[in-house]
C-alpha cells in the first residue's frame, strides 16, 4: 500500500472525535477502581468502629488530606503523561511538597517526643499492615487506570506507569484511612508514604512493558 | 514556521470535528513533514523511512483523540514521531543509527518532502491478516468509502460493531506493522 492510499484510507469516513475522552476514561477508571477498593475495605477490613468520634480529631482529617493532595498531583501527572508532547513541568514538585511538609512535621514531632514515646509514634500498632494493605488495595485502581491509559498515548511508558501507580496508591491510602486507627503524624509520614511508593515503583516496571503502543 | 503550525493545527481541529476533507489535507501535509524529518534522521537506514512514515501516520490517526487543541500541534506530532522513531531504533538494537539529535520540536515542520519512497512492508498484506469483523468494515468503509449503514448491511453486523471493528482493526494494523519491522 502506498502512503497516499493509506492517507485516503485513514481519512475516509473519519468521524468526529470526542474531545473529552481522556477525562471520561480517567473518571470511569477512578470511579470503578475506588468503588471496588471501598467495598474491600468495608467488607474485609472494616471501617473503624468509632469513626464518629475519630472525625472530631484533626489527625483523622490529616490522614485524608495527605493522600488527597498526592492524589491530585498524581492525577495531573497521569493526565499529562497520557498525551504526547505534554510536559509534566512542576507536577513532581507539587507531589513532593506535601511529602516534605509531612516529613518536617514528623521530624519535629519525634524531636519533641518524650524518649520512650518515639517508638510508638513511629510504629504505632499497625506499621506492617498499613503499607502492605495500601499497596494491595491499590491493585483494582491500578488495573483500571492501566486500561484507561492503554487507550491513550503515553510516550514515556515507565514514567506514565509510575504516575498511575502513585495515583492508585494515593486513592488506596485515602480509603484505607477509614479503617486505620493510628493517630501519629510520623506514622503517616513513613508508612502511608511507603504504601503509596510501592505501587508507584511497580507501576513503572509494569508500564515499561504494558503501556507500549 | 508558525504559519505551518497554525495551518496544520486548524486542519486537524476541523478534522477532529468531523471534517473529512480538512483531515485528509492534514494527513497529506503531515506526511511530507514526517518524511522530511525522518529522512534526515534515518540517513543510514533510508529503506526504513517510508515504512516509518506510514507507521507514524497510523499512530497519529489512532491516537488523534489525545490531541488537546490548547497544545502546540508541533509538540504533539513531534512526540509521536520521536516515539515511533526511537521504538524502531530500539527494535533494531542500535540507537547508533541515529545521526541527528532529537530534541528540537520545530524540526518536524522545518522540512518537507512530498516525494514518497517505496514502502518495504505492505500494509495491504497485513490488513488481510485481520479477522473478518475488523477487516471487512475497514475494506468497505475506509477503502471503498461506503457508509456505516451500508457496511453494516453488507457484513451483517450492527452499525456499532462496524465502528468498533474499524477502530480496533486500525489499532491491530498498527500493532502488526510494529511487529513486522
Amino acid at each position: 500500500m502506498k502512503t497516499d492510499q493509506l492517507i485516503d484510507m485513514l481519512a475516509n469516513g473519519a468521524q468526529a472525535v470526542d474531545p473529552h475522552v481522556l477525562r471520561r476514561r480517567y473518571a470511569l477508571a477512578l470511579g470503578a477502581g475506588a468503588l471496588v477498593t471501598a467495598l474491600i475495605v468495608i467488607v474485609l477490613l472494616g471501617v473503624q468502629p468509632d469513626l464518629g468520634r475519630a472525625a472530631w480529631l484533626p489527625m483523622f482529617w490529616i490522614k485524608l488530606a495527605f493522600p488527597a493532595l498526592i492524589l491530585a498531583g498524581a492525577l495531573l501527572a497521569t493526565a499529562r503523561l497520557s498525551r504526547p508532547g505534554s510536559r509534566i513541568g512542576h507536577v513532581p514538585a507539587v507531589i513532593a511538597v506535601p511529602v516534605l511538609a509531612l516529613w518536617l512535621l514528623s521530624g519535629a514531632a519525634l524531636l519533641n517526643a518524650a524518649p520512650g514515646e518515639q517508638h510508638a509514634l513511629l510504629f504505632g500498632s499497625s506499621w506492617l499492615a498499613c503499607p502492605a494493605s495500601v499497596a494491595a488495595l491499590s491493585v483494582p485502581m491500578f488495573v483500571a487506570l492501566l486500561w484507561a491509559m492503554k487507550g491513550l498515548a503515553p510516550t514515556r511508558p515507565a514514567l506514565a506507569g509510575a504516575a498511575a501507580g502513585l495515583l492508585a496508591g494515593a486513592g488506596a491510602a485515602l480509603v484505607y484511612a477509614l479503617h486505620c486507627t493510628e493517630t501519629s503524624l510520623v506514622f503517616v509520614g513513613v508508612w502511608y508514604v511507603l504504601g503509596m511508593f510501592i505501587p508507584a515503583v511497580l507501576g513503572a516496571l509494569i508500564g515499561r512493558i504494558a503501556l507500549r503502543w | 514556521m508558525s504559519a505551518i503550525e497554525d495551518r496544520l493545527r486548524e486542519l486537524l481541529v476541523r478534522g477532529l470535528a468531523g471534517d473529512v476533507t480538512a483531515y485528509h489535507e492534514f494527513l497529506k501535509a503531515l506526511s511530507s513533514h514526517l518524511r522530511g524529518f525522518l529522512r534526515g534522521r534515518l540517513v543510514r537506514l533510508p529503506d526504513e523511512v517510508e515504512d516509518l512514515v506510514q507507521e507514524t501516520l497510523l499512530a497519529v490517526h489512532n491516537q488523534r483523540h489525545t490531541y488537546d487543541a490548547a497544545q502546540p500541534l508541533t509538540a504533539w506530532v513531534h512526540a509521536i514521531a520521536r516515539y515511533k522513531l526511537v521504538d524502531l531504533l530500539r527494535r533494531r538494537a542500535g540507537r547508533d543509527a541515529l545521526t541527528e539529535p532529537l530534541d528540537d520540536e520545530l524540526a518536524i515542520i522545518a522540512v518537507s518532502d512530498a516525494e514518497a519512497g517505496d514502502a518495504k512492508r505492505d500494509l495491504a498484506k497485513l490488513l488481510a491478516r485481520l479477522p473478518d469483523r475488523q477487516r471487512l468494515p475497514i475494506i468497505y468503509m475506509k477503502l471503498e468509502g461506503r457508509s456505516v449503514a451500508e457496511t453494516a448491511q453488507l457484513t451483517g453486523i450492527s452499525e456499532a460493531a462496524v465502528k468498533v471493528g474499524v477502530h480496533r482493526g486500525l489499532k491491530a494494523l498498527a500493532a502488526l506493522a510494529r511487529d513486522e519491522t
